[in-house]
């Protein structure tokens, strides 16, 4: 009577290489623009030629180095100041990056602290979570911004409080109704049957389903806080004017733009890239850690 | 001696006013401590609606409208919350019906089964792991510290099923409730997992409430048998005597209706629709007069 129909291979390979075979190249591609979006951001005093700030109005418009009249000190060039538009690129991508890490983790926390609550318990507290995410993405997110920012004030906090408060209900929804999908599934009963709370369900038997949505979520969110940095600072809502951001050189590039088009298209790249490479990693990741495709 | 399990005229109904449908009219019914007590009936009978009470599982819509369930002599269904959770899976367990879905896919076989363990024993992590290979080793699964290491999907059903079983027995209840374990799987891994869990029963001593709709498994395993139509107990007594010598004339249908290996295939006889139709009859019977007697 024993019988042993074990599909997996014998010797199991280490987790972590099969995971990154089964996410394939989205995985490392998306997961080399974020490491390499963070390690500039991290090293950018060591990185940038000159400080970012620094008006050199002599050498004001500069085409790139390799184009006729370029400087070799400027090596994509300078602005209408004078500031050398490299390091500007590399200083932007901090703000780029806190941006998008703290905006997305606190929107994250929030809105499946919300979506659980909302998902397991249903009745009023459902009712009530749902109407006021209801309510919350009727509004246009992208003017609910500008308007919190415009009250707050300009900084880097609140732009992260504005990002915060529109998007914790993207979490909220997708966390809440998956919530509900899991409670229905038999495992869930099961954990019920041998005598565990409600609490105990969430974490132990629910949330780890849901690791492979939240992460997903999590790296498509910080793209979006990316754009949306972007946006504020493009009209000019974000953080302090001396701060470069890549909205706002956007914002500067575009009134010389027939003079030196390059500096808002070196912007516009960065952005894009960077947006590009947090949806990849997203992807990726979904592909490596869910357990359908686990086989 | 105290009956593990005590049901006392059980009247359950789902959903509200003119859709209320009344499920179990009424079911009595006693386990003695190692007994194994089959519990038949047809689909919609009320089997599983008696189980799912009986661990406090009914749907969000079902309620409890008059009767009693104790357990070990303890008023079961009006039992706090928390009292109850800390019977359920140490003193009252559930084989579930299906094996494919009663696991949860993102966790290893071996923390699934250590879960209840650690949830009621206070064991530690290796603790509860090392007791969980002996569990598997007892549910005749070969090289159980490898199987310990596998996703659900990654062993087959009837692994699947034996691992279910291993964790109703893992705190030595002295009640489990098998919700038609066995009919998810071929008829070959059907014999060997009741084989097995009547073997487990006589070693951890446990009393059995058996669900199925399955007259064979019942000769097989159980020594005492409730017949079950309409949410009533027709018929109740020991297998032998209901099986061989039916007093209700729906037990002596339903054995007409059962092929037998020693019977010509063209002697199965339906159940006559004109005793169907007079049972029904007394049941809704029944359902005014509990409608009177509450008015």
């Amino acid at each position: 009577m024993v019988d042993l129909a074990v599909s997996a291979p014998i010797g199991r390979t280490l987790p972590w290489t099969a995971a990154v075979r089964r996410g394939g190249p989205r995985l490392w591609l998306g997961g080399a623009v974020v490491a390499l979006l963070l390690l500039v951001a991290l090293l950018a005093p060591l990185l940038a030629p000159h400080d970012p700030v620094e008006q050199d109005l002599l050498a004001a418009q500069m085409p790139p180095a390799w184009m006729h009249g370029g400087d070799v000190s400027f090596p994509l060039g300078t602005d209408s100041l004078g500031r050398c538009v490299l390091s500007r690129l590399i200083y932007s991508s901090r703000i780029a990056v806190s941006v998008a890490f703290i905006a997305a983790s606190l929107a994250a926390a929030i809105g499946i602290a919300l979506g659980l609550l909302a998902g397991s318990f249903g009745g009023w507290i459902d009712q009530l979570t749902s109407r006021l995410i209801d309510v919350w993405m009727a509004f246009p997110p992208i003017l609910l911004s500008i308007v919190l920012a415009a009250v707050i004030g300009a900084g880097l906090t609140s732009v992260i409080l504005a990002i915060v408060v529109v998007d914790w209900t993207r979490f909220a929804r997708i966390i809440r109704a998956e919530t509900m999908v899991q409670l229905q599934r038999d495992y869930a009963t099961a954990a019920r049957v041998i005598g565990m709370n409600r609490g105990q369900i969430l974490r132990l038997e629910i949330v780890p389903n849901l690791v492979p949505l939240i992460v997903t979520l999590l790296a498509v969110e910080m793209g979006v806080a990316i754009l949306v940095e972007v946006i504020l600072s493009f009209v000019g809502i974000s953080v302090a004017g001396d701060v470069p951001t890549w909205g706002g050189m956007i914002a500067e590039g575009r009134q010389i733009v027939y003079q030196s088009p390059w500096i808002m298209a070196l912007a516009i790249g960065c952005v894009i890239v960077s947006v590009v490479g947090f949806n990849l990693l997203g992807d990726g990741l979904r592909a490596a850690l869910d357990p359908v495709q686990r086989q | 001696m105290t009956a593990v399990l005590s049901v006392q005229g059980l009247h359950v109904t789902i959903g509200q006013g003119t859709m209320a449908a009344n499920v179990l009219r009424g079911v009595s019914l006693e386990v003695q401590p190692g007994e194994v007590r089959g519990l038949v009936g047809e689909s919609g009978a009320g089997k599983s609606m008696l189980g799912r009470a009986v661990l406090g599982l009914l749907p969000a819509n079902a309620r409890i409208d008059s009767g009693t369930i104790e357990f070990e002599g303890r008023d079961f269904s009006g039992m706090p919350e928390r009292e109850r959770r800390g019977l359920l899976g140490r003193r009252i367990a559930l084989i579930p019906q299906d094996p494919m879905t009663s696991l949860n896919p993102v966790k290893r076989v071996g923390a699934q089964i250590a879960m209840v363990l650690r949830h009621h024993l206070a064991l530690s992590r290796r603790q509860a792991l090392q007791r969980a290979a002996e569990l598997l080793a007892e549910v005749a699964i070969r090289d159980p510290r490898r199987v310990l290491d596998l996703y659900p999907h990654e062993i087959s059903g009837g692994m699947r099923q034996r691992v279910l079983i291993a964790t109703a027995f893992a705190c030595d209840p002295s009640l489990i409730i098998a919700d038609e374990p066995t009919t998810a799987l071929d008829v070959t891994v059907q014999r060997q997992v009741l084989q097995l869990v009547e073997r487990l029963r006589q070693r951890h001593g446990a009393a059995i409430l058996f669900v199925t709709h399955d007259l064979g498994v019942v000769a097989k395993l159980c020594r005492t048998v409730s017949v079950l139509h309409a949410g009533r107990v027709l018929e109740e007594g020991a297998t032998a005597e209901v099986l061989t010598k039916p007093r209700h004339p729906y037990t002596r249908a339903l054995l007409a209706a059962t092929p037998r290996a020693d019977r010509p295939a063209d002697s199965l006889r339906p159940v006559p629709p004109e005793l169907i139709e007079s049972l029904w009859a007394e049941a809704h019977r029944i359902d005014r007069l509990a409608v009177a007697e509450r008015a």
